[in-house]
């Protein structure tokens, strides 16, 4: 795929204060971080709980601002844009898809509510065909009679039931940039799959740019093309994610790989023994990688020096001193 | 009492189950709102195993965990059936007795468990609070052996002294661990113990599990969603549907040949990690609704090879309730599709 990026993210960066006045620190939620999501790809953004994940979906999302840095839609600068008018026509662009399908859904409203709303906003169809392509969104979803569907209230709805409701509500505004937010870690095993065959389906027919945000790599595996890999707050490992699986450069990502759990995996002499470490290497953070403490590679540079990403790999970069050293 | 990090007990073999259940009836609600959660549930904990229960949400496993532990709130009741532990039935018994029951022969841990502590208490105070509600003991012997325990999970024994907010998300769960081992009991039911927690620290925290179980010889009921988490921790695995097992069997002779559609379906719901990728299905349609669950085989709605074509077997599987047989030694089928092992 050889188009513009939709979306670009250069050098993007959020603290969140920690503190009062006198003793005041800093969380580097996100610290530099720089990517860009293609039009029909989807990309996976794993991390551990409190890695900046979900944070770099909601500065995505407009939800926050960012303390620096910029994002690039369609080449323009939209990380401050203010005016509600612009807000809007950037979310209509950029959809997000939250975690908790049961309590991003309006309880005493219809299917037919949610789906419609967005439609009449964003003025997509004349009222017309409101009902029209209210039936078709839901069918494309995989929401069928949509007739009957549309007249039910979110409680009458399955788990998975209700993220494809969610996913229909996001397709009304035809946007280019999908952010999912751990779209399935709240719904039973055997709907998961059902939803991550929507995403790829909607990628390939649609052209959207999926952010897939998870922390289960093998999820992550069956749907995405890229990988972006993120510890306290930076991006350790990026590239396709077949190679970074196969052969991860980053000791985090090892790490994150040989805990998975895999019955067939019979690797268990090499497994990596997580050292113990603190995950709020975010804090403050001083100069040098920050995930030395945790490692079984480090060396005396690694507590120097900030590492920087390095593209030790065709068009797979690392930010290690040992496994990915700048030249 | 000895401490127990010196002397860990060690407990004979016996030839019947530590807990078995004998067709378990739970039910929530009453009338036209009555809801079978668990519906003549048979499943044994054997001494020194682990045993895992999956299933999905809503499937009447952590109502089968709080049976077990009586404490069961109502609407929540136990129809028919028995609970019996070492042999005798805990049904019926007082209130006091099952104080006595509870964490000295039975603990549990669940699934959002890190919350479970106290938060304008420290560590070392709850633990002192848990174990002179079971035991005469004095403060500072039941401290000291809280430091021991904290130890034995992988906790710094100063701990005593912290506030749950001052230790992480995985400290907080493996406190809660620790809790749970205070009386040696001789089975742990961990509902759910690593699902509010990473990858990474739910692998320390089951590895941690393994290594006391080996030292300290309790059996482990072991409830969760992930099956694939399963496959590596249990050594026996009972699949649980709408309210019944529908099969178990031994966590290798499961992965390697699971017989019923649902299992089948679960299997293949878990992406792989490595290796060639194909499409995947998971199991079409969702989990049905215990007050109105379909006839026959619960299963039947969303199962594959439930086809009218074949009118006979059609017919059996919408109609007729299918039983648990034994098709191979430990593994338990309830399906039409399955025949039974020839004797």
């Amino acid at each position: 795929m050889t188009a513009a990026a939709p979306l670009e993210v250069r050098s993007l960066t959020k603290r969140f204060p920690l503190g009062n006045a006198v003793r005041r620190s800093h969380v580097h939620a996100v610290d530099d971080v720089s990517f860009e999501l293609r039009p029909g790809t989807i990309t996976a953004l794993v991390g551990e709980s409190g890695s900046g994940k979900s944070t770099v979906a909601r500065l995505l999302a407009h939800l926050y601002e960012p303390t620096a840095g910029t994002v690039l839609f369609e080449g323009n600068d939209v990380s401050h844009v203010r005016r509600r008018r612009d807000v809007l026509r950037y979310r209509s662009q950029v959809q997000m898809i939250f975690q908790d399908p049961f309590g991003s859904l309006n309880p005493v409203k219809t299917v037919r509510h949610h789906v419609e709303r967005p439609l009449r906003l964003h003025h997509i169809v004349p009222s017309g065909q409101v009902e029209e392509r209210v039936h078709e969104l839901l069918r494309t979803v995989g929401l069928v009679p949509p007739e009957d569907v549309a007249a039910k209230y979110p409680h009458e709805l399955s788990g998975g039931q209700r993220q494809r409701v969610a996913i229909a509500r996001v397709l009304a505004v035809e946007p280019k940039v999908v952010l999912a937010d751990e779209p399935i870690s709240m719904l039973d095993v055997s709907i998961r799959i059902g939803i991550l065959n929507l995403m790829t389906r909607l990628k390939e027919e649609r052209g959207i740019a999926f952010l897939y945000v998870t922390h289960d790599l093998a999820s992550a595996r069956y749907v995405a093309d890229d990988i972006l890999v993120m510890y306290a707050g930076q991006i350790v490992e990026q590239g396709p994610i077949e190679d970074v699986l196969s052969a991860p450069l980053h000791p985090y990502t090892r790490l994150l790989l040989d805990a998975v759990p895999d019955p067939e995996a019979q690797t268990a002499a090499q497994r990596i023994e997580p050292n113990r470490g603190d995950a709020s290497a975010a804090v403050d953070p001083a100069e040098g990688c920050r995930f030395r403490l945790r490692c079984p590679l480090a060396i005396d540079i690694c507590s120097q020096t900030t590492p920087q990403l390095v593209e030790a790999r065709p068009q797979q970069a690392a930010r290690c001193h040992v496994t990915a050293p700048a030249n | 009492m000895t401490s127990l990090v010196e002397e860990p007990t060690v407990r004979r073999a016996r030839s019947t189950g530590l807990l078995e259940l004998q067709q378990l009836v739970v039910e929530y609600g009453s009338g036209k709102r009555r809801a079978r959660a668990v519906d003549g549930v048979d499943l044994a904990v054997h001494e020194g195993e682990v045993l895992g229960l999956a299933g999905e949400s809503g499937c009447g496993k952590t109502t089968i965990a709080n049976a077990v532990m009586q404490i069961l709130r109502p609407p929540g009741r136990i129809t028919s059936g028995s609970i019996l532990f070492e042999g005798e039935n805990i049904l019926g018994r007082s209130e006091k007795e099952l104080r006595q029951y509870r964490w000295r022969n039975v603990s549990m841990v669940l699934q959002s468990a890190m919350n479970a502590l106290n938060p304008v208490m420290r560590v070392g105070d709850q633990f002192v609070d848990a174990m002179r509600a079971h035991e005469k003991i004095d403060k500072r012997r039941a401290l000291a052996r809280t430091g021991e325990l904290l130890e034995l999970v992988g906790i710094d024994r100063r701990r005593v002294r912290s506030y749950p907010h001052q230790l992480s998300g995985g400290m907080r769960q493996r406190v809660v661990i620790a809790m749970a081992l205070a009386l040696e009991p001789e089975l742990i039911i961990l509902d759910e113990p690593t699902t509010a927690l990473d990858v990474v620290v739910q692998r320390e925290i089951l590895q941690q599990v393994e290594a006391l179980k080996r030292d300290f010889g309790f059996a482990v009921l072991f409830i969760t969603h992930d099956l694939s988490l399963l496959l590596e921790f249990a050594d026996r695995i009972a699949i649980m549907y709408a309210g019944e097992i529908v099969e178990s069997a031994p966590a290798e002779r499961l992965a390697a040949s699971p017989q019923h559609p649902y299992t089948q379906g679960l299997l293949k719901s878990f992406p792989p990690l490595s290796g060639p990728l194909t499409p995947l299905t998971g199991i079409p349609g969702s989990p049905p609704d215990l007050r109105d669950p379909p006839g026959g085989c619960r299963f039947h709605p969303r199962c594959p090879h439930c086809l009218p074509e074949q009118a006979d077997l059609y017919k059996r599987q919408t109609t007729e309730r299918p039983k648990l047989r034994v098709i191979a030694a430990g593994h338990e089928v309830a399906c039409h599709l399955v025949a039974e092992a020839v004797e």
